[in-house]
């Protein structure tokens, strides 16, 4: 009975994760080595690859700094008062909840071209949509909880002792965070940080609507691969996904080094 | 003092304000404005928009599927949590880590790997199409995208609740003679089972809200193979704003109310 579940679980790893993984390896590399370089090597793949880099800086650290700010608020702001905060708590979680095409096409709605907001920025020489502020915007709209869930547990857990002690000794906000907040904290940030890269490498949906999907323009690894597969060209599509699969792989690694990090704190 | 300009007021009001309005404006403004959008010309082109049966054939298809989807996942999810804790077994850990992949992994390229697996030109894809059966852009196909994009959630809903579990009152069950499926449904299932609807529930939102892996998959026929996320993209793509509002303002209504679910399901399961 025992070795019978044991062989289905292997079954279920084999067919649903691995076949898959494995056989895009083996088509990625259909065309041997030359193949997989001349598709990754193409300069529209460099410009999606360098795009989904920098789409990937920017939300990492801009999520982490409003992260950390809006689960402090969110676990010690006295002054937002209890009803608020327990709204505000639950508004976090929200985009869980929308299908990022959804999200994409909010952000198109509310600073797209035909916008009041989208034509004033777009006079002043600044696009928002169809651009790389929009696809900033739409990644952090949907990588949003995931740094605040990771921090908040832990505010919970530490408690607010330490931090009055150290103001009640005249220690500057500041002081306080760097000194006796932070050191609790930087591995739930780490893991969420860990979390946002990978969200935002894959998004896809989200940046998809608001991007446009322009070729060496707004195009990131993800959609070149949607495209590449529109214009039946699997193995090119086969070796943008085998770098953003080896990525993820990588990630994959640290997440669960993080996450023993953040057990044994 | 010279560094008294650190500990003025401003500097407190100033974060406070720019955290909430980077809340409101990035989280509450966004949401709000769908539904005002498809709300702006009064009901009868939201109404017009949403009784459009290519639209709504899409919101339904998407429930069956999403539907089978987390049910395929709460079985395979609970079989696998159980083997993961209970057993040990050479590669457990690595499976553990395992688990977590459609997570990493963006959406997209998990459609691409189904899409090579299963497509015409691999031999999966020959075996089935010489039986008679269509798998890649078609209805299975969408199943498979969402359940490996699901994978994870109900496994790792279960896991912590068969570890913290009480190991005597099992023991007690087989000690008063019954039968391991017996132990198993009136023993384990009903301290397992709110990981198993909580899990089960955020697969099934999850499911109904992807995009990445199904597009690639589907074949985008209305009707058969157009889930609404899809149906959605199309509208924008063919700049009709309002029709993929109007939807979106149905998909949003559902995943709100299972979201809020969710919410009192964990907050009842954290209590008991």
């Amino acid at each position: 009975m025992r070795k019978l579940w044991i062989i289905l679980t292997y079954l279920v790893f084999a067919l649903l994760l691995v076949a898959p993984l494995a056989k895009m390896v083996q088509s990625a590399f259909a065309d041997g080595w030359s193949g997989f370089a001349e598709a990754v090597s193409r300069p529209e793949a460099l410009h999606a690859l360098m795009m989904t880099g920098l789409v990937v800086l920017c939300v990492t650290v801009l999520n982490g700094v409003f992260g950390i700010m809006t689960a402090l608020y969110l676990v010690r702001g006295k002054w937002l008062g209890r009803r608020l905060r327990s709204v505000m708590n639950s508004i976090v979680d929200l985009p869980y909840a929308v299908s990022p095409v959804i999200g994409g096409l909010m952000i198109v709605l509310l600073v797209g071209p035909d916008t009041a907001i989208g034509s004033f920025f777009a006079n002043i020489g600044f696009d928002i949509v169809y651009a790389f502020p929009g696809m900033v915007i739409a990644t952090l709209f949907v990588t949003f909880p995931l740094m605040v869930r990771e921090i908040m547990p832990v505010l919970e857990e530490i408690g607010d002792d330490q931090e009055q002690a150290s103001a009640t000794l005249g220690a500057y906000g500041w002081t306080t965070f760097r000194r006796v907040t932070w050191p609790s904290i930087r591995w739930g940030v780490a893991y969420g940080a860990v979390l946002t890269v990978a969200r935002s490498m894959g998004e896809f949906g989200a940046v998809l609507v608001v991007s446009g999907n322009i070729i060496n323009r707004t195009q990131t690894a993800t959609t070149l691969v949607y495209q590449d597969v529109e214009n039946f060209d699997i193995s090119a599509a086969g070796g943008i996904a085998l770098i953003l699969a080896a990525f993820s792989a990588g990630l994959l690694l640290l997440m669960e080094w993080t996450k023993k990090r953040r057990e044994v704190h | 003092m010279q560094t008294s300009w650190l500990r003025h007021k401003g500097w407190t009001y100033g974060f406070r304000t720019t955290v909430l309005l980077y809340f409101v404006i990035l989280i509450v403004l966004p949401i709000a404005g769908v539904y005002v959008y498809s709300f702006s010309e009064g009901w009868a082109p939201f109404w017009e928009n949403v009784s459009d049966p290519i639209a709504w054939k899409a919101v339904l298809l998407t429930l069956g599927l999403a539907l089978i989807a987390t049910l395929i996942n709460v079985l395979l999810g609970t079989m696998i949590a159980w083997v993961l804790v209970r057993y040990r077994f050479p590669g457990r850990t690595v499976l553990n880590s395992l688990v977590d992949l459609p997570f990493a992994l963006p959406t997209a390229v998990g459609g691409l790997m189904i899409l090579l697996l299963l497509g015409p030109n691999s031999w999966v894809g020959g075996i089935a199409e010489r039986l008679g059966f269509d798998i890649v852009f078609h209805q299975p196909a969408i199943v498979i995208a969402m359940v490996f994009v699901t994978f994870p959630f109900v496994i790792r809903a279960i896991q912590p609740l068969l570890e913290e579990m009480d190991a005597s009152a099992e023991e007690a069950s087989y000690t008063l003679g019954a039968s391991r499926a017996a132990t198993f449904f009136r023993v384990i299932l009903p301290q397992i089972l709110p990981g198993i609807i909580g899990g089960g529930m955020l697969a099934f939102s999850r499911a109904l809200a992807e995009f990445g892996a199904v597009v690639l998959v589907a074949g985008n026929i209305p009707a058969k193979t157009l889930t609404a996320s899809v149906f959605i993209y199309g509208e924008v793509e063919s700049d009709n704003n309002l029709g993929a509002a109007a939807v979106s303002v149905l998909l949003l209504t559902l995943s709100l109310l299972l979201l809020w679910f969710i919410n009192r399901v964990q907050r009842r399961g954290g209590r008991a």
